[in-house]
């Protein structure tokens, strides 16, 4: 089933890792499998953050060598960080497995997060000026308090709570994906994909990668291909429904904008809600009011709707 | 069939091929209006077996920190009390509130409900001053449902009687499987609205997306709007007198007649024309199809 939920302040920052933590809770019982965030904060001076794996969170019981294997690979990270002229300017090891990492670098990121995902067991999760991906098993007060994002600021965010239907419960299967190697960018999803094995062939032939066999990271490979190409995310949202069979509604989220869209035939829910300062949307209304006690008013988009918004 | 042979009904096209194959080609105008409605009949707010709860004992239960089993094991205990107004507060998007009550109540709901609002009801009359979720008045068998603002997709979805209106717009697919009652939408209706309709009426004041009543058995649609396109087997009829009447009084009831009366509105019915009225063998189908 999963839950999906997204919000948007305009033209301020608030405590989206809260906000997005009260959402996504409400949500738990689309999904309790795991839980993902993609919340959007402003790095300092141009600074890039990295957020990674070295491990999947079931890896940490295979016996005491796996301790040694993790910091084996964190070193083979900071090794090719090194070697592409990346800055180190602090590093936190967030669980044994998850490390975000804040880096100066002039050169081409996406060259460098090629190079950092040769090294066996090692995913970047997300890598931006703005983006911080986090996702791990639990709910999402598991995974907020884990990783210290009930006082997140930031501008806008996603998040999805997810029930395993098309792959294994483990984190790279969980959402958001981040469109690598597109800076900033990431994607959530509820729905199946059914052309999934068409258009993923489709996508390695041009030179993606895929990390799961989940079908909605092919959502986020396939915007990060757009966007690549000069189409607006906009523009991609809307060739996706022509593109792209199933149902599905998908949030996406660059470095100042949030953008929605359904199926053809509507089939997976979606609840919107608009004011001056604040879009939020979710799967369910009751995910909204729980950062909005009051009464308001909401609406469902139609069919084939396709929406972008502004920070 | 024996008078038509397989060369003649190649050479045919599909019309008089069904025709000439007895296939059911009649094409309905809103049967069950005829059937149901009688304009100079009384009108009927409450139903002879609903139990006897005073209207004028009003009580409020304030959901805030309940679940929803909770809420609604409450609202059973207080009609038992015999009160027959009851006033729901903070419901903030609740799932499930208000399904099945089989009695007479007049229940109200300060605020917006999640998905399945007041399902499988039987009686009571609920007035709802929010926005609903998915499925709301699912299977409801009998009684009024008003909603002041929005409803989501599937709204009254396989419903069977009574009254279920929505002032705002609707999602997708509202009154699939629709088996009786009426839906009243004072906005617009999403895509495959209508999809399988078996009987009952619904009315859309505003526009009606895509294939609009696909596969509709029979039942009667009327859209005041726009339609963007209509099903498979849906189609246009006449808006007879019958028609109009009942849509006047219908939408007056509710407060909900538009300045410019109700001439403008579209009928859509069963075509009629689906595999599945016909009356082939397997064989003969084949041939045609």
């Amino acid at each position: 089933m999963c839950g999906i939920a997204g919000l948007i302040h305009k033209g301020k920052s608030s405590n989206v890792g809260g906000e997005m933590t009260a959402m996504l809770q409400a949500l738990k019982h689309r999904g309790p499998d795991s839980t993902g965030y993609a919340v959007y904060g402003e790095a300092d001076d141009g600074d890039y953050i990295m957020r990674l794996k070295v491990a999947e969170a079931e890896d940490m019981n295979r016996g005491r060598g796996i301790h040694q294997v993790l910091d084996e690979r964190i070193a083979a990270v900071e090794a090719i960080l090194e070697e592409n002229g990346a800055k180190v300017k602090s590093k936190d090891r967030v669980r044994p497995y998850a490390l975000r990492y804040v880096i100066s670098h002039d050169g081409d990121t996406g060259e460098m997060a090629e190079h950092i995902e040769e090294t066996e067991g090692v995913e970047i999760l997300s890598l931006g000026n703005g983006l911080e991906l986090i996702k791990d098993l639990g709910d999402a007060a598991d995974v907020a308090g884990a990783y210290g994002l009930n006082d997140f600021t930031g501008t806008h965010g996603i998040g999805h709570t997810r029930m395993a239907t098309e792959s294994d419960v483990d984190i790279k299967s969980a959402h958001p994906y981040w469109a690598f190697p597109y800076n900033d960018v990431s994607v959530v999803h509820n729905g199946q994909i059914t052309n999934y094995w068409i258009m993923r062939r489709e996508m390695e032939r041009k030179g993606h990668r895929f990390m799961s066999n989940c079908d909605s990271e092919l959502l986020a490979v396939y915007t990060a291909h757009n966007l690549a190409n000069g189409v607006s995310l906009e523009d991609s949202l809307r060739r996706s429904i022509k593109e792209i069979d199933g149902v599905f509604t998908y949030l996406v989220c660059t470095k100042d904008q949030l953008g929605m869209a359904k199926d053809t035939m509507a089939a997976k829910p979606l609840v919107l809600y608009e004011s001056d300062d604040l879009i939020a949307m979710a799967s369910e209304e009751v995910a909204i009011r729980a950062i909005l006690p009051h009464e308001i008013d909401t609406t469902d988009p139609y069919d084939e709707e396709v929406r972008v918004w502004q920070a | 069939m024996a008078s038509v042979t397989d060369a003649e009904l190649k050479e045919m096209t599909q019309e008089e091929r069904v025709k000439a194959l007895g296939m059911t080609t009649e094409q309905l105008t809103g049967k069950s209006l005829y059937i149901e409605f009688d304009p100079d009949a009384e009108e009927r707010f409450t139903y002879p077996w609903a139990p006897d709860v005073d209207f004028n004992k009003r009580t409020e239960l304030d959901c805030d920190g309940l679940t929803t089993t909770e809420v609604n094991a409450k609202v059973r205990d207080l009609m038992n009390e015999g009160y027959g107004t009851v006033v729901l507060q903070n419901p903030r998007g609740m799932h499930s509130l208000g399904v099945g009550i089989l009695n007479k109540l007049n229940l109200i709901i300060e605020g917006s409900t999640g998905y399945f609002a007041v399902g499988l009801i039987d009686g009571p009359n609920v007035r709802i001053n929010g926005r609903v979720g998915w499925s709301c008045g699912e299977n409801m068998m009998s009684g009024t449902v008003m909603i002041e603002k929005n409803a989501g997709s599937t709204f009254g979805a396989a419903m069977r009687g009574g009254d279920l209106v929505c002032r705002g717009s609707v999602g997708s697919r509202t009154g699939i499987d629709q088996k009786g009652g009426t839906i009243i939408v004072g906005g617009d209706t999403g895509a495959l609205s209508g999809f399988m309709m078996q009987r009952g009426r619904m009315v859309v004041c505003g526009n009606a997306g895509k294939n609009l009543g696909d596969s509709m058995y029979d039942g009667t649609i009327y859209v005041g709007g726009e339609i963007k396109s209509l099903g498979v087997d849906a189609v246009t009829a006449e808006l007879t007198d019958l028609d109009k009447a009942w849509l006047t009084r219908k939408l007056k009831q509710y407060g909900m007649m538009p300045d410019k009366g109700v001439d403008h509105f579209t009928k859509v019915v069963a075509g009629k024309m689906l595999w599945n009225y016909d009356n082939l063998e397997p064989n003969e189908k084949k041939l045609i199809l």
